[in-house]
C-alpha cells in the first residue's frame, strides 16, 4: 500500500513538471510567432506595396508599374494574389502591420469594412483639387467606387456591364428581333420554346448569375433608388413592392421553362452555360461583358458571326430608365490611410488617368472607364463590342454595382443563399422578401 | 445466439484449444488471458512493471503538437463564438451570447442540420453493407481476391478533389453522362445534381465511392482476425455459409463495425469537400451541410464569430455522438469478442 501511494505521488509530480514544460514551450512558440509578425513592416523603405488580383489582365498593371518605377523614387511593388483567395487574403492582411499601401478592389461592400475601420484614405480632396484628374473618368463609374459620397477608389481596369447576349442567326431563323421590351422578350421565349431551343442559358449552379436577373428587373421596375437604400444599410427596403414584383417575374420565367429544366445544375464557372449559348442550344444569356472574350476563345465562329448584344429590355409600367446599367463598373485602386508614401501613391493613381494606360487596357481587350477612351477603341481587338459597351456605360444615368459586391460580405452571402433558394423553388417570392428583410 | 454458444462450446470441448487456434489467434489469446486477470491483483501489477511503460515525457511532442494545432484553435473558436460578428479586422470583443441565440433561431441552420443528418444516415447505410460484404469477401486468401482488392482500393488513393470534379463532369446534365444515366434511375432530364434529392444522393454516393475501400480494408483486417476454428466447428455442426456469416462473422466483427461506423458518421458529419466541389450546397440550400454552411459564413461572409459558433456546435455534436455510439455498442468496455474461448 505504502509503495503504491508513493509512486502515485511521484507520478503526479512528474505530470506537473511535464505540463509546465509544455506550457513553457507553447509560450516560446507564441512569442516567436509574434516576433516574426512585427518584424517585417509593410510600407516604408521607399516602396509602395500594391495588392492586385492575379489573373490574365494583370500584365497591364505590371507594365504600368514598370513605367512608374522608371521615374519615381518610391518604387511600387506589385503583389499578385491568385484568383478566388483575393478577398480572403485582403481581409486577413488589412488589419495587420503587413497591410498593402495600394489595394485592388471592387468598390462597395468589398471595402466597406475597411472604410468603417478607418483603413482607407478618402480620395475626394485629391479629385476636387485636380479637376482634370476627376473629369478623366466616367462619372457613373467613379461614383460606383464611392461610399457615403466619398471617393475611395480610382478606376484601374476595364468596365464589365451586364449585357443580354443573343444568337443573331437563331433569332433571324425564327423571325425574332433583339428584345428591347419585356413583352418582346416574352414572345421570343414562347417562340423559341416551341422550337425546342432553350430560350435563355442560365448558370444557376452559381447564384450570382441568377442575381443578375433580379438586379436588372428591380432597376427597370423602380430605378436604382430601392437598392441604394438597401446598400446604405436599410434592410427594410427589401420590403419595397418592386422587389416582390421582380422576384415574381423571375419566378414566372423559371416556371415557364425559360432557363430549361437543368439550370440549377448548370454552372457558369465551368463554362457549361456559355457553351449552351455558343453551340446554339440556347438562344440568349444575360451575362457580364467578360463573356464575350470567353466566347471568342471557345466558340470563335459564334462570337464573330452569330453573337449579338443588347442592354436589358425595358419593363412596361416600370419607372426605371432603360439606359441604366448593372454589373461591375470596374476595379479600383484604394489607398491605405496609414501609408508612409501618400504623395507617391497619389502620383501612381494619376497615372491611371493617362491615355497611355488606357491604351494598354484597350490593347488587352478591355474598355477603360476614362472619358478619353472612346477614340482609342478602334484599336481594340473587338471594336464593335468595345464601342457598344462604352456607349452603353457613357449614356447610363446609373451603373449599379453587383449586389453581392455592393453589400458587406456577410449580408451578401446570406443574400446569394436566398436568391439560390428562390430560383431552386425552395421559397416563394413572398417568403423571399420576408427573408431578405431580416438580413442583418 | 445459441448457435454461437454451441460453436464456442465445441471449441472448448475440442481439446487443447491453443494448439488449434493457429498462428493468428495465439498471441491475441495470450493477451486476453492476461487482460482478464482481476484488476489490482499482484500478477497484473508485476506485468505493468515488466512491460515498462515509457515516462510521460515521451508524449510531450505529440501533446504539444496537438495542443498547438488542435486544442488552442478549438479553444479560440469557442472564444470567438462569444464575440458577436467578428470580420477579421481589429480585435474581437467579447459580446455575450448573440451568436448562440442566432444559431438556435436560424432556419438555415435547422435545415442544414437535417441535411447533415440525412446525409450521415445515407452515407452509413450505403457504406457499411458494401464495405462489410466486400471486406469479408476480400479476407479470403485466394489470389483473385487479392488482385481485385488492390483494384477496389484505388479510389482511396485519389484525392477528394479529383474525385469530386470527376463526378461533377460525369453528372453534368448538359455535357456529362447524366443525360444518359438519369432516365434509368428516375431523373428524365438528367438533372441529378440539379434536383434536391438527387443532389443529396449524389453527394452520399460520391463520398461512399471514395471511402468504401477504406472501410473494406478495416473489415478485411477484422475478418482475418476471426479464428478459423469457429468456422470449422460451425461447419461440423452443419452450418451453411449464410449461417456462418450471420452467427460467426457478424458477431465477431462487432467492434470492427463500431469502429467503422464511428469513422463514417463523424466523417459525414464534417464532410465538406464533396459538397463544396460537387454541388456548392445547391440547388438552393438542398445540400448545404453544417460544415459547408460554416465555410460560407466564415470565408464568404467573413463572419468568423458566427462561423465559430457553428463550428463549436459541430464539434460538440460529433463528440457526443461518437461517445454515445461507443457507450451503447459496448465498444467502450473493450470486452473481447473471444471471451470464454
Amino acid at each position: 500500500m505504502a509503495i503504491r501511494s508513493k509512486s502515485a505521488r511521484q507520478g503526479s509530480r512528474r505530470a506537473v513538471r511535464t505540463t509546465a514544460m509544455v506550457g513553457a514551450v507553447c509560450l516560446g512558440l507564441l512569442t516567436a510567432a509574434c516576433g516574426s509578425g512585427s518584424g517585417s513592416g509593410g510600407s516604408g523603405g521607399g516602396t509602395l506595396t500594391a495588392y492586385v488580383y492575379g489573373d490574365g489582365a494583370v500584365k497591364v498593371q505590371e507594365a504600368a508599374v514598370a513605367e512608374f518605377n522608371k521615374t519615381s523614387k518610391v518604387k511600387v511593388k506589385l503583389v499578385e494574389v491568385p484568383g478566388d483567395s483575393y478577398q480572403n487574403k485582403l481581409n486577413a492582411v488589412m488589419g495587420s502591420p503587413n497591410a498593402p499601401d495600394l489595394l485592388y478592389n471592387w468598390g462597395g461592400g468589398s471595402i466597406k469594412s475597411f472604410v468603417d475601420a478607418g483603413e482607407l484614405l478618402d480620395l475626394t480632396p485629391y479629385l476636387t483639387q485636380d479637376s482634370s484628374f476627376k473629369s478623366s473618368f466616367l462619372p457613373s463609374v467613379l461614383a460606383a467606387g464611392s461610399l457615403d459620397g466619398k471617393n475611395y477608389g480610382i478606376p484601374m481596369r476595364g468596365m464589365q456591364p451586364v449585357v443580354l447576349f443573343y444568337n443573331k442567326t437563331l433569332f433571324a431563323q425564327n423571325g425574332l428581333q433583339a428584345p428591347t421590351t419585356w413583352a418582346a422578350l416574352q414572345s421570343a421565349i414562347t417562340t423559341l420554346k416551341a422550337k425546342n431551343i432553350t430560350p435563355i442559358a442560365l448558370g444557376g449552379a452559381d447564384a450570382w448569375t441568377e442575381q443578375m436577373w433580379l438586379e436588372e428587373l428591380l432597376d427597370r421596375i423602380a430605378g436604382p433608388s430601392v437598392f441604394q437604400k438597401i446598400a446604405n444599410g436599410d434592410s427594410s427596403a427589401w420590403g419595397d413592392p418592386a422587389v416582390l414584383k421582380a422576384a415574381q417575374m423571375a419566378k414566372q420565367l423559371i416556371d415557364d421553362g425559360t432557363f430549361g429544366k437543368t439550370f440549377t445544375a448548370t454552372s457558369y464557372t465551368n463554362n457549361a452555360a456559355p457553351t449552351l449559348l455558343g453551340t446554339g442550344k440556347a438562344a440568349m444569356q444575360l451575362m457580364g461583358s467578360w463573356d464575350y472574350s470567353n466566347q471568342l476563345s471557345n466558340h470563335k465562329d459564334f462570337a464573330t458571326k452569330d453573337e449579338g448584344w443588347v442592354n436589358f429590355p425595358s419593363v412596361e409600367g416600370g419607372t426605371g430608365d432603360a439606359a441604366d446599367v448593372v454589373g461591375n463598373p470596374t476595379n479600383y485602386w484604394s489607398v491605405n490611410a496609414h501609408t508612409k508614401n501618400k504623395d507617391a501613391a497619389i502620383a501612381f493613381l494619376k497615372a491611371m488617368a493617362a491615355s497611355d494606360y488606357a491604351n494598354k487596357l484597350v490593347a488587352n481587350g478591355d474598355v477603360p472607364a476614362t472619358t478619353s477612351a472612346k477614340s482609342l477603341l478602334s484599336s481594340s481587338p473587338n471594336p464593335a463590342f468595345a464601342t457598344f459597351q462604352y456607349d452603353m456605360v457613357e449614356k447610363a444615368p446609373s451603373f449599379q454595382l453587383s449586389w453581392d459586391q455592393a453589400l458587406p460580405a456577410k449580408q451578401a452571402t446570406q443574400m446569394t443563399t436566398e436568391i439560390g433558394k428562390l430560383f431552386a423553388g425552395q421559397v416563394s417570392p413572398e417568403q423571399f422578401v420576408t427573408d431578405m428583410k431580416a438580413l442583418k | 445466439m445459441s448457435r454461437q454458444a454451441e460453436a464456442r462450446s465445441a471449441v472448448e470441448e475440442g481439446g487443447p484449444g491453443r494448439a488449434q487456434g493457429g498462428p493468428d489467434g495465439q498471441d491475441q489469446r495470450g493477451g486476453d488471458r492476461r487482460g482478464r486477470q482481476e484488476p489490482g491483483s499482484p500478477a497484473r501489477r508485476s506485468l505493468a512493471a515488466r512491460v515498462g511503460r515509457p515516462s510521460p515525457g515521451w508524449a510531450v511532442p505529440g501533446v504539444l503538437f496537438f495542443a498547438v494545432f488542435a486544442v488552442a484553435p478549438m479553444v479560440y473558436a469557442v472564444y470567438l463564438s462569444f464575440c458577436g460578428s467578428w470580420g477579421g479586422l481589429g480585435t474581437p470583443q467579447f459580446s455575450g451570447l448573440s451568436n448562440w441565440t442566432r444559431l438556435f433561431q436560424d432556419s438555415d441552420v435547422r435545415q442544414a442540420t437535417v441535411t447533415t443528418i440525412v446525409l450521415t444516415v445515407l452515407s452509413w447505410a450505403f457504406q457499411t453493407p458494401c464495405a462489410l460484404l466486400l471486406g469479408v469477401w476480400a479476407a479470403g486468401r485466394e489470389k483473385n481476391r487479392a488482385v481485385l482488392s488492390a483494384v477496389f482500393f484505388i479510389p482511396l488513393v485519389l484525392s477528394t478533389t479529383a474525385i469530386a470534379l470527376l463526378f461533377k463532369a460525369i453528372l453534368d446534365p448538359n455535357f456529362g453522362l447524366a443525360s444518359t444515366i438519369g432516365p434509368w434511375i428516375g431523373f428524365p432530364d438528367g438533372n441529378i445534381i440539379g434536383s434536391p434529392n438527387g443532389a443529396l444522393i449524389a453527394v452520399a454516393f460520391v463520398g461512399g465511392w471514395q471511402f468504401i475501400p477504406f472501410h473494406t480494408l478495416i473489415y478485411q483486417g477484422g475478418a482475418r482476425q476471426i479464428p478459423e476454428v469457429l468456422y470449422q466447428a460451425a461447419s461440423i455442426d452443419g452450418c451453411g455459409r449464410w449461417r456462418q456469416f450471420i452467427h460467426i462473422t457478424l458477431p465477431q466483427l462487432r467492434h470492427t463495425i463500431t469502429t467503422s461506423s464511428v469513422l463514417i458518421i463523424v466523417g459525414s458529419l464534417t464532410s465538406f469537400e464533396t459538397v463544396f466541389l460537387l454541388t456548392q450546397g445547391g440547388p438552393g440550400t438542398s445540400t448545404t451541410t453544417l460544415s459547408y454552411g460554416m465555410y460560407r459564413e466564415a470565408f464568404q461572409g467573413f463572419d468568423f464569430g458566427y462561423a465559430s459558433a457553428l463550428g463549436t456546435a459541430l464539434v460538440v455534436v460529433s463528440t457526443l455522438l461518437s461517445l454515445l455510439m461507443v457507450k451503447f455498442s459496448g465498444f467502450g468496455s473493450m470486452r473481447s469478442t473471444r471471451e470464454g474461448m
